[in-house]
């Protein structure tokens, strides 16, 4: 076993999850279980490899550009208006739990 | 016309039927409804119907016809939609219950060019929540069967998507795939399923999984239908900066070209580790076969290596669920979605509304990907199968410079038993094992129906190619198909 109840208990923090005892349990299994496999990523030297992040700046792109150049079709010049409407206030409100018509509402943050 | 028992309803069918004014684009809207309300019942392959919406559009198409004006490339196709993609005023769920009430304020890119093609969108589809699985099981809302055997998963994540155009309740359907979630429910339902290359299609409105990972492409029940759709949806999209500037070809043409089209013989790649241990004895036997008959078409197999295959599933769990655990971060039931009532304070109220509103195995893959991206581990798990990646699409590269296209099992079994890997999910991670590199690489690939077990159950042939060549991909395919068609299978 390598990843221990702490372990659990602290990621389920780091990702605000609270997880069920029996969640946390099953958890501590299956993660020992899955990284007990990807361990064996180990076996392959990955010393003079690059991490790749994803594969839209070596296919699809112009090689002899450089760096952010390869995405420059991506790029569009400054506007100060009349790109695309916001969404209205309204709607973007329409799908909230609890609003006070203006604002989206939570449970209160500081006391005073 | 009748869409009567067939379920075989092909993109050419709808639309000649509408020219020619044998049917209307609402009548045929009307079958498919009937038989997704008698059918359904028991496949669930839909989440929701899409009525009122797909009215409005087949009058529009009924229209055009009835005014002579030329008509739209997909005018009056019945199609459905995976509910991972969002749908402006249509509920869009991702197999969740945290946005179980979510209703969209856009389109998706993908839809919005189906639907000006002039598709009929009849609803949306179940799949596994956030497209987080490989049977379905792990929608919140309800199990999809397998319409070819009714005990069975029909693979997953887009298991409505197959499980749609299997049981005719739509003639083309849109899926997602970040790991396989196209090619093997299509593999595991007997029809085609097609994920394109990385940047080919807009991921505008689809709800992230792994964004690096995730493609949208189509499920149909014949290789030029998936072409049909492609051309479709295809193309730089300025609302996803990585959806590329690479010109998108006719794929109907590309795919009615002979199949050594550039005048040297096409050259097929066959790895030998695609055909190791955990293969299925009746799988392997059927994959062998297809790539026999490509090779009586004239390709010829060229053997090949993908030394680093066995390191795929490991690398991709990590990537995967490193980019998830960041994705999901967003659903904190303030501004859409589920909210856990009666919290006293905000982190009780975020932490509830997760607890509450993800499923386990959502939940799983958030702690995993949060483990590897934590501090002391991001070298050891992250970046290592970052680098693993690299490795991985090399190994792609390398292959691509001795073939055209690279045949493999799409699966390596049938599909397995509704509950049979649900308790295990490292059983349930393996069933991508024949998947997952061409997420990771970025290449594209189709998986197209090439037999079937002695219980009747579907078999796949997957054909990989190089980055933006679908259009050899869909030509290997067609002639395959056609080949099966013409001699049997």
């Amino acid at each position: 076993m390598k990843v221990t109840e702490k372990d659990v208990a602290y990621v389920a923090e780091l990702a605000t999850l609270d997880l069920s005892a029996d969640e946390r349990v099953r958890m501590l299994r299956d993660l020992n279980s899955i990284l007990g496999y990807v361990d064996r990523l180990n076996e392959l030297n990955t010393d003079n490899v690059e991490p790749m992040a994803q594969v839209s700046d070596r296919y699809g792109v112009d090689q002899s550009r450089q760096g952010s150049e390869r995405f420059a079709y991506a790029a569009r010049e400054d506007v100060k208006e009349g790109l695309r409407a916001s969404l209205p206030h309204e709607e973007a409100l329409k799908n909230a739990p609890e609003t006070d018509g203006t604002f989206f509402e939570v449970p209160k943050v500081i006391e005073r | 016309m009748s869409v009567g028992e067939t379920t075989q309803f092909t993109i050419d069918g709808a639309l000649n039927a509408i020219a020619e004014r044998r049917t209307t684009a609402t009548a045929l809207a009307e079958e498919f409804y009937a038989r997704i309300k008698k059918d359904d019942a028991e496949i669930g392959a839909f989440l929701t119907l899409s009525e009122e919406r797909a009215r409005a559009q087949a009058e529009r198409v009924d229209a055009m016809v009835a005014e002579g004006k030329p008509l739209p490339p997909l005018a009056g196709v019945p199609v459905a939609i995976k509910d991972v993609m969002v749908t402006r005023g249509l509920r869009t769920t991702a197999g969740s219950k945290i946005l179980g009430n979510f209703i969209p304020p856009y389109d998706c890119t993908a839809v919005a060019r189906l639907e000006a093609a002039g598709a009929v969108i009849l609803g949306k589809l179940n799949c596994d929540e956030f497209a987080m699985g490989s049977s379905n099981e792990n929608s919140a809302y309800r199990l999809v069967r397998n319409p070819r055997d009714k005990s069975r998963v029909p693979g997953g994540s887009s298991g409505g998507s197959a499980a749609a155009v299997a049981a005719g309740m739509a003639v083309a359907t849109l899926g997602s795939d970040t790991g396989g979630s196209i090619r093997q429910p299509a593999s595991f339902c007997g029809v085609v399923g097609l994920k394109p290359t990385y940047g080919r299609v807009s991921r505008y409105g689809l709800i992230a999984f792994a964004s690096s990972l995730d493609h949208i492409g189509p499920f149909a029940n014949t290789v030029k239908d998936a072409a049909l759709v492609l051309r479709t949806i295809a193309g730089r999209d300025p609302m996803d900066s990585t959806s590329a500037e690479v010109p998108v070809p006719d794929y109907v043409a590309e795919l009615e070209k002979p199949i050594h089209d550039s005048g040297k013989k096409l050259r097929i790649g066959v790895a030998k580790e695609y055909f190791g241990t955990g293969l299925d004895t009746e799988v392997r036997g059927a994959v062998e076969a297809a790539i026999q008959k490509l090779a009586s078409l004239g390709c010829e197999i060229v053997p090949v290596s993908l030394p680093n295959t066995e390191y795929a599933i490991p690398a991709y769990y990590i990537v995967a669920t490193a980019e998830a655990s960041a994705n999901l971060a967003r659903f904190d039931g303030v501004r859409y979605g589920f909210r856990a009532r009666g919290a006293k304070t905000l982190g009780e109220m975020y932490r509830q509304t997760r607890d509450g509103g993800f499923g386990m195995e959502v939940k799983r893959r958030i702690m995993l990907g949060t483990y590897a991206l934590s501090a002391g581990y991001y070298d050891a798990y992250y970046l290592k199968a970052q680098k693993v990646r690299t490795l991985l699409t090399r190994d792609f590269d390398e292959a691509f410079k001795q073939v055209d296209v690279i045949a493999a099992p799409t699966a390596p079994t049938a599909a397995f038993k509704l509950g049979e890997k649900v308790d295990d999910p490292l059983a349930m991670y393996l069933a991508d094992i024949y998947t997952v590199t061409a997420n990771l690489a970025g290449i594209p690939g189709i998986s197209v129906p090439c037999g079937e077990t002695r219980e009747g159950l579907p078999i796949g042939l997957q054909i990989f190619g190089r980055h933006f060549d679908e259009g050899t991909v869909l030509r290997v395919a067609a002639a395959f198909e056609q080949a099966s068609v013409v001699g049997g299978r």
